[in-house]
Protein backbone atom coordinates (compact mmCIF):
# COMPACT_ATOMS: atom_id res chain seq x y z
CA UNK A 1 0.00 0.00 0.00
CA UNK A 2 1.64 3.12 -1.15
CA UNK A 3 -0.34 5.90 0.88
CA UNK A 4 -2.97 5.43 3.51
CA UNK A 5 -4.83 8.31 4.79
CA UNK A 6 -6.74 7.82 8.39
CA UNK A 7 -9.26 10.22 9.46
CA UNK A 8 -7.51 13.27 8.10
CA UNK A 9 -9.11 16.30 8.74
CA UNK A 10 -8.42 19.81 7.31
CA UNK A 11 -10.24 22.96 7.77
CA UNK A 12 -11.12 24.93 4.61
CA UNK A 13 -13.27 27.55 3.63
CA UNK A 14 -15.94 26.87 3.44
CA UNK A 15 -15.74 23.12 4.06
CA UNK A 16 -13.73 20.76 5.48
CA UNK A 17 -10.98 18.10 3.64
CA UNK A 18 -12.36 15.37 5.54
CA UNK A 19 -10.65 11.92 4.47
CA UNK A 20 -9.51 8.50 4.47
CA UNK A 21 -8.59 6.03 1.78
CA UNK A 22 -6.31 3.94 0.73
CA UNK A 23 -4.23 4.86 -2.28
CA UNK A 24 -2.54 1.74 -2.67
CA UNK A 25 -2.99 1.53 -7.06
CA UNK A 26 0.19 2.06 -9.45
CA UNK A 27 -1.28 5.54 -10.21
CA UNK A 28 -4.35 6.53 -8.41
CA UNK A 29 -6.45 9.66 -9.69
CA UNK A 30 -8.30 12.32 -7.59
CA UNK A 31 -10.23 13.80 -9.34
CA UNK A 32 -13.42 16.18 -8.84
CA UNK A 33 -14.63 19.86 -9.41
CA UNK A 34 -12.26 22.77 -8.52
CA UNK A 35 -12.15 23.56 -4.93
CA UNK A 36 -13.07 20.03 -3.72
CA UNK A 37 -9.22 20.03 -2.28
CA UNK A 38 -7.73 18.24 -4.53
CA UNK A 39 -4.79 20.32 -4.18
CA UNK A 40 -4.99 20.29 -0.65
CA UNK A 41 -4.95 16.85 0.17
CA UNK A 42 -1.76 16.52 -1.92
CA UNK A 43 -0.47 19.36 0.18
CA UNK A 44 -1.61 17.08 3.54
CA UNK A 45 0.80 14.05 2.15
CA UNK A 46 3.47 16.18 1.24
CA UNK A 47 3.85 17.76 4.47
CA UNK A 48 2.93 21.35 3.70
CA UNK A 49 -0.35 21.85 5.38
CA UNK A 50 -1.11 20.02 8.57
CA UNK A 51 -4.44 18.91 9.18
CA UNK A 52 -6.26 18.81 12.63
CA UNK A 53 -7.05 15.90 12.86
CA UNK A 54 -6.26 11.82 11.60
CA UNK A 55 -3.14 9.98 10.57
CA UNK A 56 -0.84 9.79 6.84
CA UNK A 57 1.33 7.20 6.32
CA UNK A 58 3.58 6.28 3.01
CA UNK A 59 4.29 3.05 2.43
CA UNK A 60 3.89 1.75 6.36
CA UNK A 61 6.29 4.64 7.69
CA UNK A 62 3.82 6.74 9.76
CA UNK A 63 4.63 10.64 8.46
CA UNK A 64 2.09 12.15 10.42
CA UNK A 65 -0.32 11.22 13.17
CA UNK A 66 -2.04 13.81 14.80
CA UNK A 67 -2.52 11.65 18.28
CA UNK A 68 1.16 10.82 18.41
CA UNK A 69 2.06 13.68 17.21
CA UNK A 70 4.08 12.26 14.64
CA UNK A 71 4.70 15.25 11.92
CA UNK A 72 7.78 14.51 9.77
CA UNK A 73 8.91 17.86 7.81
CA UNK A 74 8.18 18.13 4.26
CA UNK A 75 11.93 17.54 3.64
CA UNK A 76 12.03 14.11 5.25
CA UNK A 77 8.98 12.85 4.20
CA UNK A 78 10.27 11.41 0.68
CA UNK A 79 7.48 12.46 -1.86
CA UNK A 80 8.25 13.98 -5.23
CA UNK A 81 5.66 17.22 -5.36
CA UNK A 82 5.02 18.34 -9.04
CA UNK A 83 2.85 21.69 -8.15
CA UNK A 84 0.07 22.65 -10.83
CA UNK A 85 2.30 25.65 -11.11
CA UNK A 86 5.63 23.53 -11.83
CA UNK A 87 7.40 25.89 -9.72
CA UNK A 88 10.35 25.52 -11.32
CA UNK A 89 13.22 27.70 -9.77
CA UNK A 90 13.91 30.77 -12.04
CA UNK A 91 17.43 31.52 -11.24
CA UNK A 92 18.46 28.14 -11.56
CA UNK A 93 19.15 26.21 -14.84
CA UNK A 94 17.37 23.15 -15.65
CA UNK A 95 20.54 21.08 -14.53
CA UNK A 96 20.63 22.62 -11.16
CA UNK A 97 17.24 22.93 -10.71
CA UNK A 98 17.05 18.46 -11.80
CA UNK A 99 20.04 18.24 -9.50
CA UNK A 100 18.26 20.40 -6.37
CA UNK A 101 17.46 17.58 -3.91
CA UNK A 102 21.29 16.55 -4.44
CA UNK A 103 20.43 13.12 -5.39
CA UNK A 104 23.64 11.06 -6.14
CA UNK A 105 22.14 8.54 -8.46
CA UNK A 106 22.60 9.13 -12.01
CA UNK A 107 20.61 11.49 -13.89
CA UNK A 108 20.89 9.63 -17.02
CA UNK A 109 17.16 7.53 -16.97
CA UNK A 110 15.38 10.33 -16.01
CA UNK A 111 16.88 12.31 -18.67
CA UNK A 112 16.45 9.96 -21.07
CA UNK A 113 12.68 8.59 -20.55
CA UNK A 114 12.01 12.43 -20.41
CA UNK A 115 13.92 13.49 -23.06
CA UNK A 116 15.50 16.65 -21.20
CA UNK A 117 19.04 16.20 -22.67
CA UNK A 118 19.15 19.21 -24.75
CA UNK A 119 17.17 21.51 -21.98
CA UNK A 120 20.08 21.00 -19.46
CA UNK A 121 22.20 23.95 -19.75
CA UNK A 122 19.24 26.36 -20.71
CA UNK A 123 17.18 29.20 -17.85
CA UNK A 124 14.33 27.49 -17.26
CA UNK A 125 12.59 31.15 -18.15
CA UNK A 126 13.70 30.40 -21.77
CA UNK A 127 11.58 26.81 -21.42
CA UNK A 128 7.81 25.97 -23.23
CA UNK A 129 5.03 24.76 -21.16
CA UNK A 130 5.63 21.08 -21.81
CA UNK A 131 9.24 21.56 -21.28
CA UNK A 132 8.67 22.62 -18.28
CA UNK A 133 6.52 20.15 -17.08
CA UNK A 134 8.82 17.43 -18.21
CA UNK A 135 12.04 19.09 -16.11
CA UNK A 136 9.61 19.78 -13.09
CA UNK A 137 8.75 16.11 -13.54
CA UNK A 138 12.59 15.35 -13.66
CA UNK A 139 13.35 17.26 -10.37
CA UNK A 140 10.53 15.36 -8.47
CA UNK A 141 11.89 11.76 -9.77
CA UNK A 142 15.17 12.41 -9.17
CA UNK A 143 14.82 13.08 -5.15
CA UNK A 144 14.00 9.56 -5.06
CA UNK A 145 10.47 9.88 -3.54
CA UNK A 146 8.63 6.64 -2.01
CA UNK A 147 5.29 8.65 -4.20
CA UNK A 148 5.09 10.82 -6.94
CA UNK A 149 2.07 13.43 -6.56
CA UNK A 150 1.20 15.17 -9.35
CA UNK A 151 -1.27 18.15 -9.59
CA UNK A 152 -3.14 18.77 -12.25
CA UNK A 153 0.21 18.31 -14.83
CA UNK A 154 -1.91 19.20 -17.97
CA UNK A 155 -3.37 21.81 -16.36
CA UNK A 156 -1.87 25.29 -18.95
CA UNK A 157 -0.57 22.90 -21.25
CA UNK A 158 -0.84 23.57 -25.24
CA UNK A 159 -4.11 21.09 -26.39
CA UNK A 160 -1.24 19.79 -29.45
CA UNK A 161 1.52 18.88 -26.55
CA UNK A 162 -1.62 17.51 -23.68
CA UNK A 163 -1.06 14.16 -25.66
CA UNK A 164 2.46 14.46 -25.54
CA UNK A 165 2.44 15.38 -22.13
CA UNK A 166 0.08 12.21 -21.12
CA UNK A 167 2.75 10.00 -23.45
CA UNK A 168 5.91 11.14 -20.93
CA UNK A 169 3.39 10.68 -17.95
CA UNK A 170 2.82 6.93 -19.17
CA UNK A 171 6.56 5.99 -19.37
CA UNK A 172 7.47 7.79 -16.33
CA UNK A 173 4.31 5.51 -14.71
CA UNK A 174 5.84 2.45 -16.39
CA UNK A 175 9.39 3.21 -16.21
CA UNK A 176 9.88 3.84 -12.68
CA UNK A 177 8.81 1.82 -9.69
CA UNK A 178 7.07 4.54 -7.78
CA UNK A 179 3.57 5.04 -6.76
CA UNK A 180 1.35 7.77 -8.28
CA UNK A 181 -1.04 10.04 -7.22
CA UNK A 182 -2.37 12.02 -9.87
CA UNK A 183 -4.86 15.53 -9.24
CA UNK A 184 -6.98 16.23 -12.44
CA UNK A 185 -10.47 17.48 -13.11
CA UNK A 186 -10.52 15.27 -16.52
CA UNK A 187 -11.90 12.05 -16.40
CA UNK A 188 -10.30 11.13 -20.00
CA UNK A 189 -6.99 12.21 -18.46
CA UNK A 190 -7.31 9.82 -15.43
CA UNK A 191 -8.59 7.03 -17.28
CA UNK A 192 -5.41 7.02 -19.47
CA UNK A 193 -3.44 7.06 -16.46
CA UNK A 194 -4.35 5.89 -13.60
CA UNK A 195 -6.05 2.25 -12.34
CA UNK A 196 -8.15 3.58 -9.49
CA UNK A 197 -9.61 6.78 -9.28
CA UNK A 198 -11.23 9.01 -6.01
CA UNK A 199 -14.04 11.45 -6.61
CA UNK A 200 -13.78 14.10 -4.29
CA UNK A 201 -16.68 16.31 -3.52
CA UNK A 202 -16.51 19.40 -0.88
CA UNK A 203 -13.37 17.19 0.66
CA UNK A 204 -15.02 14.49 0.92
CA UNK A 205 -14.91 11.20 -1.31
CA UNK A 206 -18.02 10.42 -2.98
CA UNK A 207 -17.02 7.90 -4.59
CA UNK A 208 -14.55 4.91 -5.98
CA UNK A 209 -13.60 3.53 -9.34
CA UNK A 210 -11.50 1.47 -11.10
CA UNK A 211 -10.50 2.38 -14.28
CA UNK B 1 40.43 68.36 4.04
CA UNK B 2 37.54 67.78 1.76
CA UNK B 3 38.81 64.57 0.77
CA UNK B 4 38.78 63.76 4.95
CA UNK B 5 35.00 64.45 5.25
CA UNK B 6 34.12 62.61 2.31
CA UNK B 7 36.34 59.63 3.11
CA UNK B 8 35.27 59.89 6.89
CA UNK B 9 31.38 60.10 5.67
CA UNK B 10 31.83 57.42 2.77
CA UNK B 11 33.45 54.91 5.50
CA UNK B 12 31.05 55.23 8.51
CA UNK B 13 27.94 54.89 6.63
CA UNK B 14 29.27 51.63 4.25
CA UNK B 15 29.77 50.47 7.57
CA UNK B 16 26.69 51.41 9.35
CA UNK B 17 24.79 49.63 5.91
CA UNK B 18 26.89 46.51 6.41
CA UNK B 19 25.93 46.24 10.23
CA UNK B 20 22.27 46.65 9.73
CA UNK B 21 22.42 43.83 6.67
CA UNK B 22 21.93 41.15 9.07
CA UNK B 23 19.35 41.99 11.48
CA UNK B 24 17.73 44.01 9.33
CA UNK B 25 17.58 40.52 6.67
CA UNK B 26 16.70 39.02 10.30
CA UNK B 27 13.60 41.18 10.78
CA UNK B 28 12.23 41.47 7.54
CA UNK B 29 12.10 37.77 6.94
CA UNK B 30 10.25 37.53 9.93
CA UNK B 31 7.90 39.99 9.12
CA UNK B 32 7.23 38.73 5.65
CA UNK B 33 7.29 35.34 6.51
CA UNK B 34 5.95 34.52 10.41
CA UNK B 35 3.13 35.28 12.25
CA UNK B 36 3.81 36.16 15.95
CA UNK B 37 2.90 37.76 18.81
CA UNK B 38 3.93 41.21 18.95
CA UNK B 39 4.29 41.82 15.46
CA UNK B 40 2.42 44.95 14.69
CA UNK B 41 4.71 46.32 17.80
CA UNK B 42 8.17 45.02 16.30
CA UNK B 43 6.42 47.03 12.73
CA UNK B 44 5.70 50.27 14.72
CA UNK B 45 9.29 50.35 16.26
CA UNK B 46 11.30 49.41 13.20
CA UNK B 47 9.32 52.23 11.55
CA UNK B 48 9.69 54.96 14.31
CA UNK B 49 12.91 56.19 13.40
CA UNK B 50 11.84 57.55 9.81
CA UNK B 51 8.66 59.79 11.55
CA UNK B 52 10.24 60.32 14.61
CA UNK B 53 12.25 63.95 14.65
CA UNK B 54 15.95 62.68 14.44
CA UNK B 55 17.11 64.85 16.63
CA UNK B 56 14.89 63.16 19.23
CA UNK B 57 16.06 59.82 18.25
CA UNK B 58 19.53 60.84 18.52
CA UNK B 59 18.23 62.10 21.96
CA UNK B 60 17.30 58.74 22.70
CA UNK B 61 20.51 57.16 21.78
CA UNK B 62 22.30 59.58 23.69
CA UNK B 63 20.65 58.31 26.82
CA UNK B 64 21.02 55.16 26.40
CA UNK B 65 24.79 55.04 24.93
CA UNK B 66 26.05 57.89 27.35
CA UNK B 67 28.87 56.66 29.85
CA UNK B 68 25.96 56.59 32.56
CA UNK B 69 22.88 55.16 30.06
CA UNK B 70 22.38 51.63 29.99
CA UNK B 71 24.31 50.37 27.50
CA UNK B 72 26.65 53.09 27.37
CA UNK B 73 27.74 52.24 31.18
CA UNK B 74 28.08 48.48 30.30
CA UNK B 75 30.49 49.38 27.49
CA UNK B 76 32.33 51.94 29.21
CA UNK B 77 32.75 49.68 31.81
CA UNK B 78 34.29 47.09 28.84
CA UNK B 79 36.73 50.11 27.76
CA UNK B 80 34.62 50.72 24.87
CA UNK B 81 33.44 54.48 24.48
CA UNK B 82 30.73 55.18 21.96
CA UNK B 83 28.93 58.68 22.53
CA UNK B 84 30.94 61.84 20.47
CA UNK B 85 33.24 59.38 18.47
CA UNK B 86 32.96 57.89 14.98
CA UNK B 87 31.52 54.81 16.54
CA UNK B 88 28.19 57.20 17.44
CA UNK B 89 28.32 58.31 13.95
CA UNK B 90 27.77 54.79 12.87
CA UNK B 91 25.33 54.03 15.46
CA UNK B 92 23.29 57.12 14.12
CA UNK B 93 23.42 56.52 10.48
CA UNK B 94 22.48 52.49 11.23
CA UNK B 95 19.30 53.55 13.67
CA UNK B 96 18.33 56.28 11.02
CA UNK B 97 19.09 53.62 8.30
CA UNK B 98 17.79 50.47 9.75
CA UNK B 99 13.70 51.04 8.85
CA UNK B 100 14.49 51.51 4.90
CA UNK B 101 16.71 48.69 4.46
CA UNK B 102 13.94 45.94 6.39
CA UNK B 103 11.34 47.82 4.15
CA UNK B 104 13.04 47.26 1.40
CA UNK B 105 14.02 43.46 2.17
CA UNK B 106 10.51 42.45 3.49
CA UNK B 107 9.01 43.23 0.42
CA UNK B 108 11.49 41.62 -1.59
CA UNK B 109 10.89 38.44 0.52
CA UNK B 110 7.06 38.71 0.22
CA UNK B 111 7.64 38.63 -3.03
CA UNK B 112 9.42 35.55 -3.55
CA UNK B 113 7.03 32.91 -4.14
CA UNK B 114 6.02 30.73 -0.80
CA UNK B 115 5.54 27.66 -3.56
CA UNK B 116 9.53 27.81 -4.25
CA UNK B 117 10.41 27.28 -0.62
CA UNK B 118 7.82 24.46 -0.24
CA UNK B 119 9.16 22.74 -3.03
CA UNK B 120 12.62 23.26 -2.11
CA UNK B 121 11.44 21.73 1.18
CA UNK B 122 9.79 18.52 -0.19
CA UNK B 123 13.07 18.28 -2.31
CA UNK B 124 14.73 17.36 1.03
CA UNK B 125 16.47 21.06 2.05
CA UNK B 126 16.31 22.29 5.16
CA UNK B 127 15.40 25.60 6.35
CA UNK B 128 18.91 27.23 6.10
CA UNK B 129 19.16 25.71 2.49
CA UNK B 130 15.93 26.66 1.28
CA UNK B 131 16.76 30.59 2.28
CA UNK B 132 20.42 30.86 1.15
CA UNK B 133 20.16 28.93 -1.76
CA UNK B 134 16.03 30.04 -3.38
CA UNK B 135 15.13 33.06 -1.05
CA UNK B 136 17.67 35.10 -0.52
CA UNK B 137 19.00 34.93 -4.43
CA UNK B 138 15.81 35.78 -5.48
CA UNK B 139 15.03 38.55 -3.01
CA UNK B 140 18.90 40.00 -3.83
CA UNK B 141 17.99 42.82 -6.19
CA UNK B 142 15.25 43.88 -3.98
CA UNK B 143 17.79 43.49 -0.87
CA UNK B 144 20.57 45.44 -2.64
CA UNK B 145 18.09 48.61 -3.98
CA UNK B 146 17.17 48.57 0.20
CA UNK B 147 21.11 48.59 1.22
CA UNK B 148 21.74 51.50 -1.22
CA UNK B 149 18.46 53.56 -0.14
CA UNK B 150 19.69 52.75 3.37
CA UNK B 151 23.67 53.66 2.32
CA UNK B 152 22.37 56.89 0.73
CA UNK B 153 20.25 57.84 3.72
CA UNK B 154 23.14 57.55 5.92
CA UNK B 155 25.08 59.42 3.89
CA UNK B 156 22.81 62.37 4.37
CA UNK B 157 22.34 61.99 8.23
CA UNK B 158 22.53 65.03 10.61
CA UNK B 159 19.56 65.10 13.38
CA UNK B 160 20.86 62.34 15.21
CA UNK B 161 24.64 62.46 14.73
CA UNK B 162 24.89 66.13 15.68
CA UNK B 163 23.48 64.85 19.27
CA UNK B 164 24.70 61.69 19.75
CA UNK B 165 28.61 61.93 17.76
CA UNK B 166 28.74 65.89 17.91
CA UNK B 167 30.55 67.77 15.34
CA UNK B 168 34.24 66.72 15.96
CA UNK B 169 36.59 67.33 12.66
CA UNK B 170 38.33 64.21 11.66
CA UNK B 171 36.45 62.29 14.15
CA UNK B 172 32.61 62.89 13.32
CA UNK B 173 32.05 65.78 10.68
CA UNK B 174 30.35 63.78 8.11
CA UNK B 175 29.55 65.38 5.19
CA UNK B 176 26.04 67.29 6.14
CA UNK B 177 27.57 68.24 10.07
CA UNK B 178 30.55 69.82 7.87
CA UNK B 179 28.69 71.88 5.30
CA UNK B 180 26.50 73.39 8.37
CA UNK B 181 29.87 74.38 10.16
CA UNK B 182 31.02 75.86 7.18
CA UNK B 183 27.85 77.52 6.36
CA UNK B 184 27.59 78.86 10.08
CA UNK B 185 31.20 80.23 9.50
CA UNK B 186 30.38 81.89 6.31
CA UNK B 187 32.43 79.98 4.27
CA UNK B 188 29.63 79.53 1.29
CA UNK B 189 32.07 78.68 -1.12
CA UNK B 190 33.66 75.63 0.67
CA UNK B 191 30.33 74.53 1.81
CA UNK B 192 28.90 74.94 -1.94
CA UNK B 193 31.35 72.30 -3.03
CA UNK B 194 30.80 70.03 -0.23
CA UNK B 195 27.26 70.49 -1.33
CA UNK B 196 27.92 69.57 -5.18
CA UNK B 197 30.02 65.98 -3.32
CA UNK B 198 26.77 65.56 -1.57
CA UNK B 199 24.43 65.80 -4.28
CA UNK B 200 26.28 64.03 -7.22
CA UNK B 201 27.11 60.83 -3.98
CA UNK B 202 23.57 60.79 -3.13
CA UNK B 203 22.18 61.42 -6.98
CA UNK B 204 24.61 57.80 -7.97
CA UNK B 205 23.11 55.48 -4.54
CA UNK B 206 19.60 56.61 -5.42
CA UNK B 207 19.88 56.24 -9.21
CA UNK B 208 21.49 52.65 -8.64
CA UNK B 209 19.11 51.67 -6.03
CA UNK B 210 16.51 52.19 -8.91
CA UNK B 211 18.26 50.82 -11.54
CA UNK B 212 18.28 47.85 -9.32
CA UNK B 213 14.69 47.25 -8.93
CA UNK B 214 13.62 48.27 -12.61
CA UNK B 215 15.44 45.26 -13.43
CA UNK B 216 13.67 43.13 -10.79
CA UNK B 217 10.89 44.61 -12.70
CA UNK B 218 11.48 43.79 -16.25
CA UNK B 219 12.22 40.34 -15.29
CA UNK B 220 9.29 37.66 -16.44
Amino acid sequence: MSVRIDGVVLPLAPFALEVTAELSARATAITGPSGAGKTSLLEVIAGLRKPTRGAVAIHERVVFDREQRIDVPARARRVGYVPQDDALFPHLSVRRNILYSGATMSIEDVVAVLEIEPLLERGVKHLSGGERKRVALARALLSRPEVLLLDEPLAGVDPDLRRRVLDYLVRVRDEFPIPIVYVTHDDEEAAHICDEALLLERGRVVRRVSL
Amino acid sequence: MTSEIIFLTLRTAAVATLVIVPPGLAVAWLLARRSWRGKSLVETLVALPLVMPPVATGLILLQLFGRRGPIGGWLHSLGIDVVFTTKAVILAMAVMSFPLLVRAARVAFEEVNPRLEQIARTLGASDTRVFVTITLPLAARGIVSGMLLAFARALGEFGATILVAGNIPGETSTLSLSIYNLVQLGRDDEAFQLLAVSVVIAFGAVWLAEMTLRKTAAKP
